[in-house]
């Protein structure tokens, strides 16, 4: 049987990934990305990363202090979620994993309410359809399915969203980001696997999840382009998702984006990187810091002075406050609550042992 | 007109895909084949291609697609090609299809049918004749149905549709060709009751799927050993009518539960345990069980060995009688 096998070229990853600023906030213009921001944007990249690392840094403390059971931190990875998820419209829809306190914060999801599967007081405690913003899931790589799901969803009545999935490298081995984008490309489904290439999953390195070129390779085999962009460089994250985004809401269908990161924190609270990851590494890695590197472009550019600086840091500093405030000795959770949103109807023997716990409560026989 | 199981199940597709725009339905080889049962024979022709469709060949993408979609509005009804390929598609289902509405302190909605043939009986090769309905009934947030007859096949799908929480359908692909006078559309007793389907004194069959037939002969057959048996089509597995048990228990006295799937941690375990903490004093035996053994299910030439039949239920029932 002969058929046409189309071209693959267009969908491989380029050589370089795409890097539009230098540590020491050099910008290099790029004809494929173009930039659209103007300063008003620019500077509100910035503030959201910083307000993302002050809340990312208030989160470790609240778990040091046994407010939190345990935390993942973003630190490090601030360009990556900020850019991407300013790529697209409040409409867009963003299914994250558990480590996406940047892009919760560039959609004002309440970071009270996200941190509160930290807390252990709910399993969630935001509602997804007030900003678009999916569910944290634990189960690596699931959430893509859902991503792809819904996007075709969209799809079905021309509705002009777009969805996007976060995950990480350790990711990209599990099956369901591989059928996820195996459904995506058939069905043309504008849904954005983003990548966040930390170059670790916990403990296990990159180099131990495969044996592919580069992570964006692997969305070739299913008829995505596959993108890379400098994961530290919030223009470059946001550049290349937007292009994407544009595309996808176009109609020409998914892709894939890898972004080179780096995880600054231990995996959670509960890790402990000195097993795995040297000084020397960490310190190299401290030089790629995107906050730095914005903050060094944006006074290139006479975009950042004292003004700016005191407010901007103003706001983490409130926001920080908030959160602390809205975590700290906040109840637990309501143990009533463990039977509601099980059942619509629920049955004559779950009542009984809903009403065992309240008679329990109640310090009746029980 | 006679109609099968089969043509009831596929009825109550369209009956709802026609009621509702938003009803869609999918799976591998669902669309232009019809299914490799024919249960959705007709409706990709009826309906279009985006309201009837083949998926990729994956069970887990199938699930998880189908909860995005309902998360956006949709009321998707999956089809696992068959029990044993259900695995794949075990995480979506256990972590984020039964959770969800939960997790979400009931922001999310998940009404997703996931329709699975099951049970075995009709010398397939290895994988198809699985029985895996214990797992979904162990897992809070999943409803459980299965039809014992042409006109619950037609309901309880319609019910199921209907239904805001997930449910996994399990349909007894032995029982697909069953026959029944049945007018459609039909609607019988709501899904969560079980039903008696023969009276009788002596003792109770509880039963359902692709063993309500089974024990209705077997019932039969007992009429001439003098025994009068009733027979209980639990027809939903997750909630279970424990008040349907328990009347029963209290008219017979004496309980052989039978069903397919492997007797260790099956859904006779719960049933016997909900009667001996109900109806204790009412016993005038202990529960006995009739089911597939503790072995991975057997190649066809020897399914007739592992499988409940009339033999081992009047077996059973004779020393429950005999006790
Ligand atoms: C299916 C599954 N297996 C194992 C785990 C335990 N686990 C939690 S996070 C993690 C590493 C994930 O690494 P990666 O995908 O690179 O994302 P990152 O944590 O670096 O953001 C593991 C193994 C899990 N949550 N889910």
């Amino acid at each position: 049987m002969s058929e046409d096998v189309p071209e693959a070229i267009e969908l491989l990853p380029p050589s370089e990934p795409v890097h539009l600023l230098d540590p020491d906030g050099t910008y290099h213009e790029d004809p494929d990305h173009p930039l659209d921001l103007d300063d008003g944007q620019l500077r509100e990249l910035y503030r959201l990363m910083v307000v993302t690392r002050k809340v990312d840094r208030e989160a470790i403390n609240l778990q040091r202090q046994g407010q939190l059971g345990v935390y993942a931190s973003c630190m490090g990875q601030e360009a990556a979620q900020v850019g991407s998820a300013y790529a697209l419209t409040a409409a867009d829809w963003i299914f994250p994993s558990y480590r996406e306190l940047g892009a919760a914060l560039v959609r004002e999801v309440d970071a009270v309410g996200l941190l509160q599967l930290y807390r252990g007081t709910w399993l969630s405690d935001h509602d997804p359809y007030v900003h678009n913003f999916g569910l944290m899931s634990i189960p690596i790589g699931t959430q893509a399915l859902h991503a792809t799901g819904f996007a075709m969803g969209a799809r079905f009545e021309d509705n002009p969203l777009v969805t996007m999935v976060y995950f990480g490298d350790g990711g990209t081995s599990e099956g369901d980001p591989h059928e996820a984008m195996t459904f995506a490309g058939v069905f043309k489904a504008p849904v954005i696997f983003f990548v966040q290439n930390n170059q670790y999953a916990i403990s296990v390195p990159l180099k131990r999840q495969t044996a592919a070129p580069t992570l964006a390779h692997k969305a070739v085999g299913y008829g995505l382009p596959g993108y890379r962009c400098d994961g530290n460089d919030v223009l470059a994250t946001y550049a290349v998702t937007r292009k994407a985004v544009e595309r996808a809401r176009s109609g020409e269908g998914p892709a894939f984006i890898e972004a080179l990161t780096y995880r600054m924190e231990a995996h959670t609270t509960s890790d402990d990187p000195t097993r795995y990851r040297s000084k020397e590494e960490l310190e190299e890695a401290a030089k790629t810091d995107p906050i730095a590197r914005m903050r060094n472009y944006l006074t290139q550019r006479d975009l950042y002075d004292d003004t700016f600086e005191n407010e901007v840091d103003e706001q983490a500093k409130d926001t920080a406050t908030t959160v602390r405030a809205g975590i700290y000795d906040a109840p637990h959770g309501d143990p009533m609550e463990l039977f509601e949103h099980v059942y619509r109807d629920p049955s004559g023997y779950f009542e009984e042992q809903r009403e065992r716990l309240r008679a329990e409560l109640a310090g009746g026989e029980g | 007109m006679a109609v099968t199981l089969a043509q009831a199940i596929n009825a109550a597709l369209a009956d709802a895909m026609e009621a509702d725009d938003r009803v869609l339905m999918f799976g591998e080889d669902v669309g232009r084949l019809g299914g490799v049962f024919r249960v959705t024979d007709g409706l990709q022709a009826r309906f279009g291609e985006q309201r009837c469709f083949d998926t990729p060949l994956a069970e887990s993408g199938i699930v998880g697609t189908a909860i995005g979609l309902a998360m956006y509005g949709w009321r998707p009804i999956a089809e696992m090609q068959f029990d044993g390929f259900t695995y794949p598609a075990f995480e979506q289902i256990v972590s984020h299809l039964a959770k969800m509405p939960n997790r979400s302190r009931g922001t999310v909605k998940l009404p997703v049918t996931i329709r699975i043939p099951y049970g075995g009986g009709i010398g397939a090769v290895e994988h198809h004749s699985e029985s895996p309905e214990a797992y979904w009934a162990h897992t809070a947030g999943l409803k459980v149905m299965t039809p014992g007859t042409p006109e619950d096949g037609y309901s309880m799908m319609r019910a199921a549709i209907a239904d805001d929480d997930p449910v996994i359908f399990m349909e007894p692909k032995r029982r697909y060709w069953m026959k029944s006078e049945a007018e459609l559309p039909v609607e019988t007793e709501p899904p969560r009751q079980a039903v008696v389907r023969r009276e009788g004194t002596d003792a109770t069959l509880v039963c359902y799927g692709p063993m309500v037939r089974t024990a209705l002969e077997a019932a039969e057959a007992a009429d001439d050993e003098g025994w009068s048996l009733e027979v209980l089509d639990l027809r939903s597995l997750a909630p279970l009518d424990t008040a349907a048990l328990i009347d029963s228990v209290e008219r017979t006295g004496r309980v052989i539960v039978i069903h397919e799937a492997a007797m260790t941690l099956g859904l006779g375990a719960e049933v016997a345990a909900r009667i001996q903490e109900r109806a204790f004093y009412h016993l005038e035996s202990p529960v006995l069980r009739v089911t597939g053994f503790d072995t991975p299910y057997p190649p066809a030439k020897l399914e007739e060995y592992w499988l409940p039949d009339v033999d081992r239920i009047l077996d059973a029932v004779e020393r429950s009688l005999r006790y």
